[in-house]
This record gives structure tokens, C-alpha cells and sequence, in this order.
């Protein structure tokens, strides 16, 4: 009988486990398998060889652009924090009607409907120097010369990676607060807790695994972007994600395999420290 | 003796071919076997196009199935899987990569009928016998070998040929002249502090490097010894200018695809940059001021061509020689020049253009009526002339060909560092 369930339970678990094996372990290990082979022009040499690794570390261009990688992740992930927080806290703890909240929220998936890229591309049009930003500033009189920054500027990446990616700190932020039970806000203020002061010690605290939930899709979705810096910078600017599609356009496979390494264990890295300060499992 | 030379259109009806009629006596049956005959042609977009697919299937019977890839698939695939495809449409620069490997067959310039009639830049290399072979990968340079099977270039016509040349044109900078207000004339113009934050350059490395490169010789920082083939030494010259000019904010943006080099003039984010002859047209249609802008020290030319597969053999190679016959017969030409690139063999082409078309297209005169294009789009209205003038003012200032270097690997990671920078 025992046997019996033990056979039933690793059937059950078996369907995930092939999926999960055959299109997440197996290609990881295939990327790392091939960040050490060589290559030439036309061909893959499947060698052992550091020589991706040592070029990668052996050059000032990768720690800028790992660096231009953070940076576009933390201060995206700062402002969604901050938009996502207040929008959230809006839906959660301002709207009584439950239909009213689902309407709101519904209403801010709405950009979602169109993909990605036209949610991007949409913003050049609006920022360039003869756009829809610009001539409005210098009919108010604001300003007499066209604002050059708006567009192919850092300004504008994270602009549209703020836009693109919001949403993903709303939902899951949204998610957890509705589970906080509103007896504990109202002990709070019969304490005689401020507004703020319940915010910080009663709503913040019971958030934080929602927030950490948003925290890893913004900053995993950022660092491995290329199509949004591409665009919004006019190729001005570099991140990882970047530099390993200019590889694989150039066929250098190996090259890009090394850096997606790279990549995936400073995205790791930076989860696995995440993780130290929220246990998300008692959200799941 | 050929079977294929029963195909509808006969083209090479002759002596040849009666005394085939007398060896085979069903021709019927052949017809029937041309219409089971599939070339599997790929390369890259520009002249993959399925109007001449179609007409193919039209004039000459069998079926040409074309893929379409970047320029960097096809030499990849050209130079690794040569059973994938029978005719390759590439360029010539790939071709100096991809010929060594073996992959393709030489061809038998006797079996072309056009072949006298095909342009002197892609034989001697000389358009006229006073020209200069430009730098860079020339066509003349990779385009003989000695015989069949010879995997190193000939210097010289030798007979067998490695591509047959299909479409080649001069590249140049597109400018805005309503936005400028004064002459241009020069590459150097795209490093001008007055153009700051209103230029632009592409994203392609093998392309982008040679525009700067035509920039800094014209600038009289850097004099190359072969701007096709630059020593490390020349790279990092090149680079260290343009990366002083991009953190100086000289740049507005750096396009990878065609709709972008369209929108950034069109929109006037960019008043000079480096263009391809289309993109022009493209804005042009707009209603916006736009000219593909001749410059003194010359155009950035490149030119691609058919090459055969080392496996097509028997009954698909005479398919593959009737059709490298056909397009040299003039409709492929007319269609390509109707858009504004060139055909080798111009003179055939003549015929499936009007006078208007000619005129303007290829002798650079003024329209007398509107130019369409072979999609149906106004290009030019009477009394417009082509920029640059004709064939032999743009193909004969040619500077330099698309090349790939010695050193292209190299090249790569200053450009990657270039764009980080």
C-alpha cells in the first residue's frame, strides 16, 4: 500500500519533471556545455577552452556593460517598487467594492493587450524632437529649445522599461494585500497608530513577500532584456543582453553562451540574496 | 546532350539543341520532367524576390523555392551545408569566405549567352579601360578561379566563373537638404560639430566600419592602405575618432534595420547618415526632402551574384544554367533597375524598360513622365533626375567595396565596444 502511493506520487510528479528537465535543465546545461567550445567564423569547434571566459573578464567593455546592466535594473526596480506600491495600495485599501477593484485592475492590464514592442516604440514617436512631447513643452513656453535627453537617452530606456514592466510589481504586490486582514489595521489604529506609522510596521511587513515576488520578474526581466535598451537608446548604449545578441548574430555561439553564463549567475546571485531577507513560500 | 534546352521558352534554341531533338525523341516528356525539377535557391532578402520566382515558373517550367536570410546566415549556411541548397544568391564578400570551403561549383562562362555583355567591374574589374579597381573586396578579385574544382581566385578572366553577377549598386550618405540649407560633398561631413546630435550611422559592422573609414580618409586623419582590409593598427585609429565623436554627442542614434534609417530621417531625429538607395526612395514617398547625396571621394559599392552548389548536377545543373541564362536576359534586369539597383548585363534590360525609364534609371537624365516603380509607386516625377547621375558617374567613383577583412573578428569586438562606449 505504501509502495503503492510512493509509485502514485512520483507518476504525479513526473509529467513536471520531464517538462522541466527537457526545456530548462537540458538547455542550461547545453549553454554552458557550449560557452567553452571555440569558434571561427563558419564553425563550432567543440574543444574545452577558457578562452570565452578569459576574453570576457580580460575586458573593460564587460564590466561596463554588466554595470549599465545593473543600473537600468535598480533604478527600474525602484520606481515600479514605488508606482507598483502606491497603485496596489490604491486598489487594496482605497476602493471598497470588491467589482470596483477588479474594474481597476482589469483597467491596468488594459496596455497588455498589444505586445511589447509596439508598447515601446510607441514612446519614440511621442519623445523624438519634433514629437508630441516636445512641441507641447515649447507651445506652454517651458522651454525654447527641443529636449534632446527625451529620446536615445538612458532616460528614455528606463522610461519604457518603468511602462513595460510596472504591472508585474502591481499584480503581485495587489495579490498579497488583499490577503491582509483589515482587523489588523484597525488594531493598529485603536493603538493609536498613524497612517504612516500603520503602513510601515503593519501593511509593509505583510507585503513583503508580494514585493519580493515583483522584485525578481522586474529585475530578471530587465537584465535580460535587449530589444527595449536597443530601441529606446537608437544603439547607443549596451547591456548584457546586448552583447550576447551581437554575438549570435556574428554566429559567435561560444562567446554568447559564456556571457549568458555569466548572466544567469549574477541574475542568481542577486535572487539568491533576495531570498535571505523574505521567505516567498509563504506566499505560494 | 541537354535536355533541359526544351523548356517553354527555349532560350538556347540552336544547333545545339536540334541535334538533341534528333537524340531524344519524346520532348514531350522532358517538358514534363522540367516541371518536376526544383532549385532550392537562398540569400539574402534584397534580390530574393517572389515576382522572379513566379516568372520562372512561367518562362522557364521548373520551380524555384527562395529563402531568405541575413547576410551572416547565409555564409554560414553557404560555407556548412552545401546540400541544403543549389544556388546560392550572395554577395561578394561572402563569396571570398565561402569559395575556399569547396561548396560551389565553377561555372563554364561558355555556357553563358550574355556573357561578353556583362559589365567590365565584374571581369577585369575595370568599368572602363581607364578605371581604377576600387578597394575592398572587388568582384573582379573573387570572381575567376583557374578551372573546376580550383579553390584559389584567379587574378584574371580565366572561363570559369564563381557567381554570376545579379544586382549590384553605390552607396552612399542620405541627407536632409531642407535641413541643412547648404552643399554637402563631402564623408567628412558626417563627423561636422554642426550635425551634432543630427547623425547617424549603422549598427552593421562589416558595412558600418567601411563608412567610417571612408569618413576618417576623408577627414585626412587616416590614410588606409586598403579600407577593405584594415590592419589593427588602422581599427583602433578608426574607432578612437568616432568613439571621441560619439561621447561628444555627435550621434543621435545608430539604426540596424532599414524601416529604422527611414524613420529617423523622416521624422528628422537625423539630417545625415549613412543610407541605403531604397530607404531614400522610402522617404521620398513621404513627401519629405531627401537626397542620396554623391560625395567626392566616392560611393561604398556592393554587388551580389548566383553561385552553384558542388552537388547540383545532370538535368537541375543545365536547369540552373537556362536560368542564369534568363536572368541575363533582361526581365530580372528591368525589374531590378525599375527599383534602382544595376544588372549586369544593362543592355538586355533596355527591353523591358521604357525610354523614360532608361533614361532616367541608367543614363541619369531628367524623367519626361512619372517613374514607378515595378510595384506601382511614383519614384520621380518629370524632370527629376537620379542622384548621382548615371550609371557610369556612380559606378565609375566607386571607393571602395563591401569587404570582410583579415582582421574581422577583431573588428567585431572594437565595434561592441564601440557601441558600449
Amino acid at each position: 500500500m505504501l509502495k503503492n502511493r510512493h509509485i502514485q506520487g512520483w507518476l504525479q510528479a513526473s509529467p513536471l519533471t520531464l517538462v522541466l528537465i527537457g526545456f530548462l535543465i537540458l538547455p542550461i546545461i547545453t549553454i554552458v556545455v557550449v560557452s567553452f567550445w571555440q569558434a571561427t567564423e563558419f564553425s563550432i569547434i567543440p574543444a574545452f577552452s577558457l578562452e570565452n571566459y578569459e576574453f570576457l573578464f580580460g575586458s573593460h567593455v564587460t564590466y561596463k556593460v554588466f554595470y549599465a546592466t545593473l543600473k537600468y535594473a535598480a533604478i527600474t526596480w525602484a520606481l515600479t517598487l514605488l508606482i507598483g506600491f502606491t497603485v496596489a495600495y490604491y486598489l487594496a485599501f482605497h476602493i471598497r467594492s470588491q467589482t470596483m477593484q477588479i474594474a481597476l485592475f482589469l483597467l491596468c492590464t488594459i496596455p497588455f493587450w498589444t505586445s511589447n514592442i509596439i508598447r515601446m516604440i510607441s514612446w519614440i514617436p511621442f519623445l523624438g524632437r519634433n514629437g508630441i512631447a516636445n512641441s507641447a513643452l515649447q507651445s506652454w513656453g517651458v522651454i525654447d529649445q527641443p529636449l534632446e535627453w527625451l529620446l536615445y537617452s538612458d532616460f528614455s530606456v528606463i522610461l519604457a522599461f518603468v511602462h513595460l514592466y510596472t504591472l508585474f510589481m502591481v499584480v503581485p504586490i495587489f495579490n498579497t494585500m488583499t490577503r491582509i486582514d483589515h482587523s489588523l489595521i484597525e488594531a493598529a489604529r485603536d493603538n493609536g497608530a498613524s497612517g504612516f506609522q500603520t503602513l510601515r510596521h503593519v501593511i509593509v511587513p505583510l507585503t513583503k513577500p508580494g514585493i519580493m515576488i515583483g522584485t525578481i520578474f522586474v529585475l530578471t526581466l530587465v537584465m535580460g532584456d535587449f530589444i527595449t535598451v536597443r530601441f529606446m537608446s537608437g544603439s547607443q548604449k549596451a547591456n548584457v543582453g546586448r552583447l550576447i545578441s551581437n554575438d549570435i548574430a556574428l554566429l559567435q555561439y561560444p562567446s554568447a553562451a559564456a556571457t549568458a553564463v555569466i548572466l544567469l549567475i549574477t541574475v542568481l546571485i542577486v535572487i539568491g540574496i533576495l531570498l535571505r531577507f523574505v521567505d516567498i513560500r509563504k506566499e505560494l | 546532350m541537354s535536355k533541359m534546352r526544351y523548356s517553354r521558352r527555349a532560350v538556347l534554341k540552336g544547333g545545339a539543341a536540334v541535334a538533341a531533338a534528333s537524340a531524344l525523341p519524346a520532348p514531350m516528356v522532358w517538358a514534363q520532367e522540367i516541371k518536376d525539377i526544383t532549385l532550392r535557391q537562398f540569400g539574402t532578402g534584397v534580390s530574393n524576390l517572389n515576382e522572379v520566382g513566379q516568372k520562372v515558373k512561367e518562362d522557364l517550367g521548373f520551380t524555384l523555392e527562395m529563402t531568405a536570410l541575413d547576410s551572416d546566415s547565409v555564409t554560414q549556411r553557404a560555407a556548412t551545408q552545401p546540400d541544403s541548397f543549389d544556388i546560392a544568391d550572395i554577395e561578394y564578400w561572402i563569396c571570398k569566405k565561402v569559395w575556399p570551403t569547396g561548396n560551389l561549383q565553377a561555372m563554364d562562362t561558355s555556357k553563358i549567352k550574355n556573357y561578353d555583355k556583362i559589365v567590365g567591374i565584374f571581369k577585369s574589374g575595370k568599368l572602363t579601360p581607364e578605371s581604377v579597381i576600387a578597394q575592398g573586396t572587388a568582384p573582379s578579385t573573387v570572381g575567376f578561379v583557374e578551372g573546376p574544382g580550383a579553390t584559389a581566385f584567379a587574378t584574371e578572366e580565366t572561363g570559369w566563373m564563381t557567381l554570376i553577377p545579379t544586382i549590384y549598386n553605390a552607396d552612399t550618405l542620405g541627407i536632409r537638404p531642407d535641413l541643412i540649407g547648404r552643399p554637402i560633398d563631402t564623408w567628412a561631413e558626417l563627423l561636422n560639430p554642426e550635425f551634432k546630435g543630427k547623425a547617424s550611422i549603422l549598427d552593421i559592422s562589416s558595412i558600418g566600419i567601411m563608412d567610417m573609414a571612408m569618413v576618417c580618409e576623408a577627414m585626412g586623419e587616416i590614410q588606409y592602405a586598403d579600407k577593405g582590409n584594415m590592419t589593427k593598427d588602422e581599427i583602433d585609429k578608426t574607432f578612437a575618432i568616432f568613439t571621441e565623436a560619439k561621447k561628444a554627442g555627435q550621434f543621435r542614434a545608430f539604426w540596424k534595420t532599414f524601416d529604422e534609417s527611414v524613420n529617423l530621417m523622416a521624422s528628422g531625429e537625423v539630417v545625415i547618415q549613412s543610407m541605403w538607395s531604397p530607404a531614400i526612395t522610402a522617404v521620398k514617398s513621404r513627401g519629405i526632402d531627401c537626397v542620396y547625396q554623391p560625395l567626392k571621394e566616392g560611393y561604398r559599392s556592393w554587388g551580389g551574384g548566383i553561385g552553384l552548389s558542388k552537388s547540383l548536377t545532370g538535368m537541375a545543373l543545365d536547369a540552373a544554367y537556362d536560368y542564369i541564362n534568363w536572368y541575363l536576359d533582361g526581365w530580372v534586369g528591368g525589374f531590378l533597375m525599375r527599383q534602382g539597383y544595376y544588372s549586369a548585363v544593362p543592355e538586355t534590360s533596355k527591353d523591358y524598360m521604357s525610354e523614360n525609364e532608361w533614361g532616367y534609371w541608367f543614363e541619369g537624365k531628367p524623367a519626361t513622365g512619372d517613374i514607378t516603380s515595378p510595384f506601382g509607386d511614383v519614384l520621380a516625377k518629370a524632370g527629376e533626375t537620379r542622384d548621382g547621375g548615371s550609371f557610369y558617374d556612380r559606378m565609375g567613383s566607386v571607393a571602395c567595396w563591401n569587404a570582410v577583412m583579415d582582421e574581422n573578428q577583431y573588428m567585431v569586438r572594437k565595434w561592441n565596444e564601440f557601441i558600449a562606449s
